[in-house]
């Protein structure tokens, strides 16, 4: 089986890069202000709200979800010995914690890293302040919490 | 409801949902950027499929826009702090970022990792990331003000 380097891998990787950054833009979800009026249930008496982010969640989990089931059938993937599904099952505080600091982050720019990865094609204003500071707070969560599956695995032990 | 776009917003989802599908089945991977980010660092092996995975993600959604520069969701610019935050957006903005690296990875995901990916594995763990910061964000934008 294929390394993870060789050539078709690669290019699965980009074949798979491509649509996601077209899917960001086309939904919309590129623009943190359209995901900030999803995030505003305060404009839903007004009429304001916007709840495309929920039309564009709903289809892609639903083909993921097919996608997976098809994975379990195969047992592998195709360029590769195995699926990298994540082991760890356990509700733990660094989980609630991350995700609640998330969600602060979230809230506070409306841009999540996936669109602001995909802006450095339209490179906005402030854009490279928060890339650099996600690398810092990405850094920093490493040093406080083990990254790796082996040291997780055994932390929770 | 003038800026709300069900149909781009579905068939862009289902593009997300597609990219994800294919990283999964052809390479076992999980699609979820800040764990593709935030691991750019070794092991370096798998640092190579991750920067092309990211490159060819600026290059999709660069096309995309010059393809249908009609659908106009191209920002400008991030949007400004809110009027009572005394230290400006470029500061409100890093801290944006910090919470949000810092979050990602001592919670092990994002809107695509533990949103897209985690939830159609029927992961517990996603159902209550997902959960968390979707209401966070509420209360967050909320108590802000910043739309």
């Amino acid at each position: 089986m294929a390394k993870p380097i060789s050539l078709p891998y690669l290019a699965t990787s980009a074949v798979a890069g491509v649509i996601f950054g077209a899917g960001l833009y086309i939904s919309g979800m590129v623009n943190p202000l359209k995901v900030l009026r999803f995030l505003d249930f305060t404009a839903i008496p007004s009429g304001g709200w916007d709840p495309s982010l929920a039309f564009v969640m709903v289809p892609a989990v639903v083909v993921m979800f097919v996608a997976v089931r098809l994975g379990r059938r195969n047992q592998k993937p195709v360029f590769a010995n195995n699926f990298h599904e994540p082991e760890f099952k356990r509700i733990d505080t660094p989980l609630v914690v991350g995700a609640a600091l998330f969600g602060i982050g979230w809230g506070m720019s409306g841009i999540c890293p996936g669109p602001a990865i995909a802006n450095i094609a339209f490179w906005p204003q402030y854009l490279v302040i928060y890339l650099l500071a996600l690398f810092v707070g990405s850094y920093g969560g490493s040093v406080i919490i083990p990254s790796g599956r082996e040291k997780r695995l055994a932390l929770a032990k | 409801m003038d800026s709300f776009t069900p149909i781009p917003a579905t068939i862009g989802g289902l593009l997300i949902g597609l990219s994800a599908a294919i990283l999964w089945l052809g390479n076992g991977r999980i699609a979820g950027i800040s764990g593709i980010f935030g691991q750019l660092l070794p092991p370096a092996q798998t640092v190579v499929w991750r920067l092309v995975f990211l490159v060819a993600l600026v290059g999709g959604t660069f096309v995309a826009a010059d393809l249908l520069p009609q659908l106009g969701n191209r920002p400008e610019s991030l949007v400004p702090a809110p009027a009572w935050f005394a230290g400006g957006t470029t500061v409100w903005i890093a801290i944006s970022g910090v919470l949000t690296g810092l979050g990602t990875k001592i919670g092990n995901g994002c809107t695509s990792g533990h949103g897209v990916c985690g939830l159609a594995r029927l992961s517990t763990r996603s159902f209550v990331a997902v959960g968390v910061f979707f209401v966070v964000a509420i209360i967050t934008v909320t108590l802000t003000g910043i739309v």
